[in-house]
């Protein structure tokens, strides 16, 4: 069936129980990658997989990262059944037909991203969702096109669009398909940006390749979270190229905005705080209707000027999702 | 002979070079004449049974051929009134990316393209064709320009990728490849890119946005190169001859995939065994392509570029 006949919206279906992200895999215990601490499982998960010991980021699902950043129950995800196929008959280690069947299974997920759309303090935003669960997060057909849509959603109904990023570069299996998926994602930004909507990108652990030569680096406003692998090749191919050994810290977020591109690095305990803050004050086109002279708006100063020019409201107050408040010592401390 | 061989062309020019050596014998036995007249149709088969079904692998080695001719080669051919510019405003001038203004068939145009070396020295100032951001920002101020003054732009893709470096990534590698597929997805003038030999991923597609993708016969395009696809997915890249069939990156594959417009004829042997053949081959296409997009209106071409690209991809739902 064609997408546009499609129902629109789709529910989120809770996981089965056993690949419930909140359910603690192996018991009660974490023990934090960077600092080695031992860290009680509901304390972490509660601090949105941030180490309550060193800061270090831990990978977050796209149902996790949804959570966190949207109000509570406004997700609505689109797109949720496109299915990747297998078009070049691929197989490397095992059929890519069998790495689908088996990641859908293990994941629970349909593919590397997550669409859909959710309001964020009460402003509608079309949603773009990475999950590098889903074969290293890599960019095939069926990402290139979610994400497409969202843009496209995005453009139809006026709202902005929010990306977030972890992915290792364009799925191998589809080849030259998957390439095409950037200048597809790009052209769409494209559109995005002529109808002067904005479209925030946050990046993630890691964010590489494919997906940064396309749409991850395509943001008017890139916000990093810290110390995530951020750039085009990977650390272990410059190091082959060039034969040395790479600087302390390169390719993270901190060096990346250092160089001018990131626009700020961001801890995700204040994520959701500055997403919602940057939507309400890049909250579209100033000059939409223009024909109706500005300097006809009366009383309420800027504020009430712009709403006229724009057509819009202030949001309504958010709906703040619950039991999702990190603790203040989340910030990641330098050892 | 002054062309290197490559493996799989060594049965036929043993073969071509004891012809030659024959037809240079002062005096020649009537078995010396009966050896000529049999290698002659010997090699003639050999050459249709080589260069006919040429491996995936055996293209790449022909797209990678030290003699292969390059982007500047063509475009000195193809067009009059070449005028090379350097730079991108910015950084520096890179040299692995060529930039300038000419003439096809009398309109005026812009030209890009990625340049190798035709020897070490030149490579290594070419940098073998990996670009770095300032090229991919000098191709896009010589195409903003081209807009501007409503030109089209012809592209030459001929790179192993761009560059992967610490100052290729200091300077923002994958910010600048994306803004070029951002802004050439939407410049309103005709774009008509040619692979001409390797057309390594992000860093081909940088400067490869557009109406027509066209691809000589022995060129490759693809999300990877065959030894990286092998390392990654084989964990060796001895298994590149693998890896290039499976990743199906050969012209006649782009076109049933619907990612390339047209596969362009090289003669027997490759482009750098009959340059002019090839050039001719790629300029009957060029004009032929051009010819229809040449009257198209701005928001035409782009609308068009637009469901080109949003047409790629396969999947189910
Ligand atoms: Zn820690």
């Amino acid at each position: 069936m064609p997408w546009y006949k499609k129902p629109q919206f789709t529910a989120l279906k809770p996981r089965p129980a056993a690949q419930q992200p909140h359910k603690v895999p192996d018991g009660l215990w974490h023990r934090c990658p960077a600092c080695l601490a031992i860290l009680y499982m509901r304390d972490f998960v509660a601090n949105l997989r941030v180490c309550t010991q060193c800061g270090f980021h831990e990978k977050l699902s796209s149902k996790e990262r949804i959570e966190m950043l949207v109000d509570e129950g406004s997700f609505q995800e689109t797109d949720a059944t496109v299915r990747a196929l297998d078009p070049l008959g691929f197989s490397d280690s095992q059929p890519y037909t069998r790495r689908l069947e088996s990641t859908r299974k293990k994941t629970g997920l349909m593919d590397a991203v997550r669409t859909g759309m959710a309001t964020i303090g009460g402003q509608r935003v079309s949603l773009a969702v990475m999950d590098f669960a889903f074969i290293g997060g890599s960019m095939g057909s069926v990402v290139g096109e979610k994400v497409t849509r969202a843009i496209e959603r995005a453009i139809g109904e006026r709202t902005p669009m929010l990306t977030v990023v972890t992915s290792g570069g364009a799925r191998m299996q589809e080849s030259t398909y998957s390439l095409m998926q950037m200048a597809k994602t790009s052209a769409a930004l494209a559109r995005l940006d002529d109808a002067r909507l904005p479209h925030i990108v946050i990046l993630t652990n890691p964010s590489t390749a494919g997906v940064m030569a396309s749409y991850g680096s395509l943001g008017d406003v890139i916000i990093g979270e810290p110390d995530a692998l951020i750039g085009f090749a990977g650390p272990r191919v410059i190091e082959q190229t060039i034969k040395q050994t790479l600087p302390r810290g390169f390719q993270r977020s901190e060096f990346v905005k250092e160089h001018g591109f990131l626009d700020m690095v961001c801890p995700r305990s204040e994520l959701r705080d500055t997403v919602e803050r940057l939507l309400s004050l890049l909250s579209g086109p100033a000059r939409e209707t223009t024909e109706e002279s500005p300097a006809s708006a009366s009383g309420n100063g800027h504020a009430s000027a712009r709403a006229k020019r724009t057509g819009t409201t202030p949001p309504a107050a958010a709906k703040r999702p619950a039991g999702l408040k990190p603790k203040a010592s989340a910030r990641r401390k330098k050892a | 002979m002054s062309l290197a061989v490559l493996d799989f062309e060594k049965p036929l020019y043993e073969k071509i070079d004891e012809l030659d050596r024959l037809r240079a014998k002062d005096k020649p036995t009537s078995a010396d004449a009966l050896r000529l007249r049999t290698l002659e149709g010997e090699i003639e088969q050999l050459r249709r049974e080589i260069y006919g079904g040429l491996t995936p692998i055996q293209r790449i080695k022909i797209a990678r051929h030290m003699a292969r001719p390059r982007s500047l080669d063509y475009v000195q051919y193809l067009f009059s009134g070449w005028t090379e510019v350097h730079g991108d405003r910015g950084f520096a001038d890179d040299q692995a990316c060529l930039a300038g203004y000419a003439r096809f068939d009398d309109v005026p145009c812009a030209v890009i393209g990625q340049q190798k070396g035709k020897d070490t020295k030149e490579n290594l100032a070419r940098n073998f064709g990996m670009m770095h951001p300032e090229g991919y920002r000098k191709a896009l101020r010589i195409m903003r320009n081209a807009v501007k003054f409503d030109m089209p732009i012809f592209v030459f893709i001929d790179t192993p990728g761009a560059y992967p470096g610490i100052g290729a990534e200091e300077r923002g590698q994958a910010e600048a490849i994306a803004r070029n597929l951002l802004e050439m997805a939407r410049m309103p003038v005709p774009i008509l890119c040619t692979v001409i030999g390797e057309g390594a991923s992000g860093g081909a597609l940088g400067i490869g946005v557009g109406d027509r993708l066209l691809m000589l016969e022995n060129s490759w395009y693809c999300v990877i190169s065959p030894e990286g696809c092998a390392s990654i997915l084989f964990r060796d890249a001895s298994h590149a001859p693998r890896a290039a069939e499976a990743l199906k990156l050969t012209g006649p594959d782009l076109v049933a995939q619907g990612i390339v417009d047209e596969v362009i004829p090289e003669p027997p042997g490759g482009a750098h065994r009959d340059f002019e053949t090839t050039a001719k081959n790629i300029q009957e296409a060029l004009r032929r392509h051009f010819a229809e997009l040449q009257h198209k209106d701005g928001p035409t071409l782009v609308e068009e570029r637009y469901q080109r690209y949003r047409r790629m991809g396969v999947f189910e739902e």
